[in-house]
């Protein structure tokens, strides 16, 4: 299967939200918190199960305007997979 | 110092009221004198204060909290703050019709604890008939798609079973496992004697965990709480005192840690007349061993102080005397020598017994068992005679 064409959501047990105190993002999961930095954040935030992979890419890059986005998306949603991040 | 940064982590002990009497609660031994519980509007003051400050993961603990008629209303409202809930229990009381109260109230997870793979051993541990209705929790957790963590606490009796633990946890679909080594505090350092395993003990179940991990990579993580006795490592305790955790106590106590309110010579704040953030930014307590400057030199010139923060002030007072010591786990400490003595204790135990013969594993269920292995069982009635015992 080409992974550009799943479709990856924020695993059940993880929870993704703005912590205003903080001035981040974070994963929080059972009694646990990975505070994440702002490229990590922007993925995951596009991470709901709708969009693919290749939506995912093409949005960053707009929003962004840098058009070398796929290889830095791919690797981090690897990472984060491996991580038990997503689904 | 550097500027304190606010408390992440809220322990919410709603009561001490507990069905199960096990015999390594770590509730102060003199809970039974603590009984007045802050009612729901306060509670609902005290999470709005901590959520302001800062603070993102709850616990719901006790006690038991499920005895709290109020624990979904004090979930929906700590939900509705934006904090991640999780519920700590024992099992009791958490009927299907409850979990998915909760559930719909928006609690996010929920750690239930065993005692051990067998009905036999978990009964018990606990004093009480309940390894069957755990078993029944645990598939009502599942089955409303709740992330599980299972939690049992290690000591000599069940570290031989833990390969059948694990095998329990996998089969109940638990996400995580944590085998949580007896921490010496509360009622586990009354029973310390009974439930000191040997060094040889632990490094055989160490062995048999890492063979299990690797096999349940990615289904099922497995956490191994350090011996930390055995492992002569400190721990970071708390990752530091007054660094990230407020535990509240069901009396309203702002504690640093789930152990420190039997340390001498502290005022607590109490959060029924003191704001969250008074009692995290100002207090005496919560500021007493912050940073590095409270520690002696052995602490305070040693490169691991940046790791362990000196490890455990509670496991200081209780084996030196002195809260302010370097954990006596540390081999640096001049007290090691008093933890040695106590795992020498537990080998010399375990080689007198084989010597006589007598079956190497000692518990036997039968009348008297409990009186011959020495076991003080967490309850209000001993709770208030052995607090009467040292006034």
């Amino acid at each position: 299967m080409n992974p550009l064409h799943l479709h990856p959501a924020v695993a059940t047990m993880f929870r993704l939200q703005f912590e205003p105190v903080q001035q981040s993002w974070v994963l929080l999961y059972p009694e646990g918190m990975v505070k994440l930095n702002t490229p990590a954040a922007e993925i995951l935030k596009r991470c709901d199960g709708r969009r693919s992979v290749d939506e995912i890419v093409a949005e960053l890059e707009a929003a962004f305007a840098d058009t070398s986005l796929r290889d830095d998306v791919c690797a981090f949603l690897s990472q984060a997979r491996q991580r038990g991040w997503l689904q | 110092m550097d500027a304190i940064k606010p408390p992440l982590w809220l322990l919410a002990e709603l009561t001490y009221r507990c069905p199960l009497h096990c015999v390594f609660c770590s509730n102060p031994v003199d809970y039974a004198r603590h009984d007045r519980e802050m009612d729901t509007a306060t509670w609902k003051r005290v999470l709005g204060e901590a959520r302001a400050q800062g603070a993102v993961q709850l616990g719901f603990s006790g006690g038991e909290p499920l005895m709290r008629d109020d624990l979904e209303e004090l979930v929906g409202h700590a939900r509705s703050l934006g904090f991640y809930t999780n519920l700590i229990t024992s099992g009791v009381g958490l009927t299907e019709a409850r979990a998915a109260a909760l559930k719909s109230a928006g609690l996010d997870h929920i750690q239930l604890s065993f005692q051990d793979s067998t009905r036999e051993l978990n009964d018990f541990i606990s004093s009480t008939r309940t390894f069957d209705l755990k078993s029944k929790v645990a598939a009502i957790i599942k089955s409303q798609g709740y992330p599980m963590v299972l939690n049992c606490v290690m000591h000599r009796y069940n570290l031989p079973h833990v390969g059948r633990i694990i095998d329990m946890a996998e089969r109940m679909g638990a996400d995580y496992l944590e085998l949580a080594n007896t921490q010496y505090y509360g009622w586990a350092w009354l029973n310390r004697t009974a439930l000191m395993p040997t060094v040889d003990e632990l490094r055989d179940a160490e062995a048999i965990v890492m063979a299990h991990r690797a096999r349940l990579d990615g289904r099922m993580k497995v956490l191994w709480v350090s011996p930390d006795y055995a492992d002569a490592k400190p721990k970071p305790c708390m990752a530091g005192w007054g660094a990230v955790f407020m535990v509240v106590a069901p009396d309203g106590s702002a504690l640093p840690c789930h152990s420190a309110r039997m340390l001498p010579g502290f005022e607590f704040p109490n959060l029924r007349d003191t704001s969250v953030r008074e009692a995290w930014f100002d207090s005496d307590a919560f500021n007493r061993y912050r940073g590095q400057a409270w520690m002696s030199s052995t602490c305070g010139d040693c490169d691991e102080r940046g790791h362990d923060f000196g490890g455990c002030r509670c496991q200081a007072f209780l084996v030196t005397g002195d809260a302010s010591a370097t954990d006596p786990v540390c081999p640096k400490s001049e007290h090691r020598g008093k933890i040695d003595a106590m795992l020498s204790a537990a080998a010399d135990e375990r080689a007198q017994v084989s010597r006589c013969g007598v079956p190497a594993q000692p518990l036997r269920f039968v009348p008297g068992a409990v009186h011959r292995a020495g076991l003080i069982y967490r309850g209000d009635e001993m709770s208030l005679a052995l607090t009467a015992a040292s006034a």
